[in-house]
């Protein structure tokens, strides 16, 4: 699972308000290479949740992306570099995601969330 | 849909023509081993749906469309109810990858089913990111109007209404009344994740009432139309394509005046296509016993 992913995911249970972002358990990470494509930085900049995506990076081990964004920086390679490989390369192979508002997990199991509810909970 | 869930007296012959089915798409694929998934490379679980003549269909409208897909230039895709992997997969390797700037998503409520797509992706060399979930329940929220690309081959097959999403293979097949039960479940959601250029491929049995289908979606300002009809011995599919139309979207607001006809655009849906297809009117009786 990418980062891209966490920060598209939040939690659907039934009351539950604010569900995003999903806290990182990390049992296992690891990180893969992926073709660089500046455009869909670029498309997807305005999308990105950007506190969400600089915690979890951090919470995978990766402290290179700047705390505070603006769209200013898409001009910059180097920043785009970093922000590729926070969202894209940084993948989570075994753990969880937990709800911020109740705590509970959602486990991830050979990179696949499983966020599938119980019955008492949709 | 999957043999083993038809009566048994079709059991034989339908068996024999998903082989040879198999075993075409096998000649033609090694010929062009590179448009979309292979037969041979698809991972395989009990529980987990195989590709089948329904499969083959979404695939094949998908080929059909290549063309203005890629002009279409989609950012994100994603596939619900992803099963053995075939169709994310043929669409990724059709389409292209990161470096082209496409992402895709799928999600199935098999727990096998997204183990067994990961492993069919990875045998092709292409990445989707895989999630378990109903429908697109975990990703709905913040994934709201970005979704360039959907496609589907729901659980279409009419069942009494309590199989449906029970555990396990069932859950490929068992679509409820009409088959309509998942579709109609769908069908918002899509509308929800769908960009404003979004597109739509869904797989539908003439036993789901298409044309109401569209004419419900069409209520939410889509046009559609067919990409791929097909009739097996015990089935007739086509696959439907959906889009969002500003003409439809103006209709859909205003109260339709009597005397004035409708934009050209309007006539080309698939409403206006459905009664002049043979199979139309006949579908009570070929599928919906
Ligand atoms: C007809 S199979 C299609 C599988 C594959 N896409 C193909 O074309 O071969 C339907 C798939 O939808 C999945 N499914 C059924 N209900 C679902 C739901 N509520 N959310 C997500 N997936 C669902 C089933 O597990 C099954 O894998």
């Amino acid at each position: 699972m990418r980062l891209l992913t966490h920060n598209m995911l939040s939690s659907n249970i039934k009351g539950v308000a604010n569900g995003f972002p999903l806290g990182l358990e990390v049992q296992k990470f690891v990180e893969k290479q992926v073709d660089f494509n500046p455009d869909f930085l670029k498309n997807m900049f305005p999308k990105i949740e950007w506190k969400a995506l600089v915690t979890a990076a951090k919470t995978m081990g990766y402290a290179e992306l700047p705390e505070e964004v603006e769209s200013s920086m898409l001009e910059s390679e180097d920043f785009l570099q970093k922000f590729h490989h926070a969202l894209l390369e940084l993948h989570l192979e075994e753990g969880a995601l937990i709800c911020p508002e109740t705590g509970r997990r959602f486990a991830v199991t050979k990179g696949i969330p499983n966020m599938l509810l119980h019955e008492d909970e949709v | 849909m999957d043999c083993n869930i038809q009566i048994d007296m079709h059991k034989h012959s339908s068996t024999t023509t998903h082989e040879r089915e198999k075993a075409n798409r096998g000649m033609v694929l090694s010929r062009m081993p590179s448009r979309i998934a292979q037969i041979k490379l698809i991972s395989r679980h009990t529980e987990v749906y195989e590709p089948c003549d329904d499969s083959f269909a979404l695939v094949d409208a998908l080929l059909a469309d290549r063309t203005n897909l890629l002009e279409h230039r989609p950012t994100i895709c994603m596939e619900v109810g992803c099963g053995s992997g075939y169709v994310i997969t043929s669409l990724a390797i059709m389409l292209g990858q990161e470096v082209e700037g496409l992402h895709y998503f799928a999600t199935d409520i098999n727990p096998h089913a997204v183990r067994v797509t990961r492993e069919t992706l990875e045998a092709h060399g292409v990445h989707a990111e895989v999630i378990c979930d109903n429908l697109a329940s975990g990703l709905e929220r913040r994934l709201e109007g970005m979704i360039d690309v959907m496609v589907v081959n729901p659980p279409y097959v009419p069942t009494p209404e309590d199989e449906v999403g029970i555990d396990g293979i069932a859950a490929a097949w068992a679509g409820g009344e009409n088959g309509r039960s998942v579709i109609d479940r769908i069908l918002p959601v899509a509308d929800k994740l769908l960009s404003h250029r979004g597109w739509l491929y869904m797989v539908t049995l003439t036993a789901n009432n298409p044309g109401e289908i569209c004419s419900n979606m069409r209520k939410k300002g889509y046009a559609s139309r067919i990409v791929v009809q097909r009739s097996t011995e015990e089935e007739s599919l086509h696959v439907i394509k959906f889009w969002r139309d500003a003409d439809v979207q103006v209709q859909a607001r205003e109260p339709i005046i009597t005397d004035r006809r409708p934009p050209m655009s309007i006539m080309e849906t698939l409403l206006s296509q459905l009664p002049q297809l043979p199979f139309w009117g006949s579908s009570r009786t070929r599928d919906g016993s």
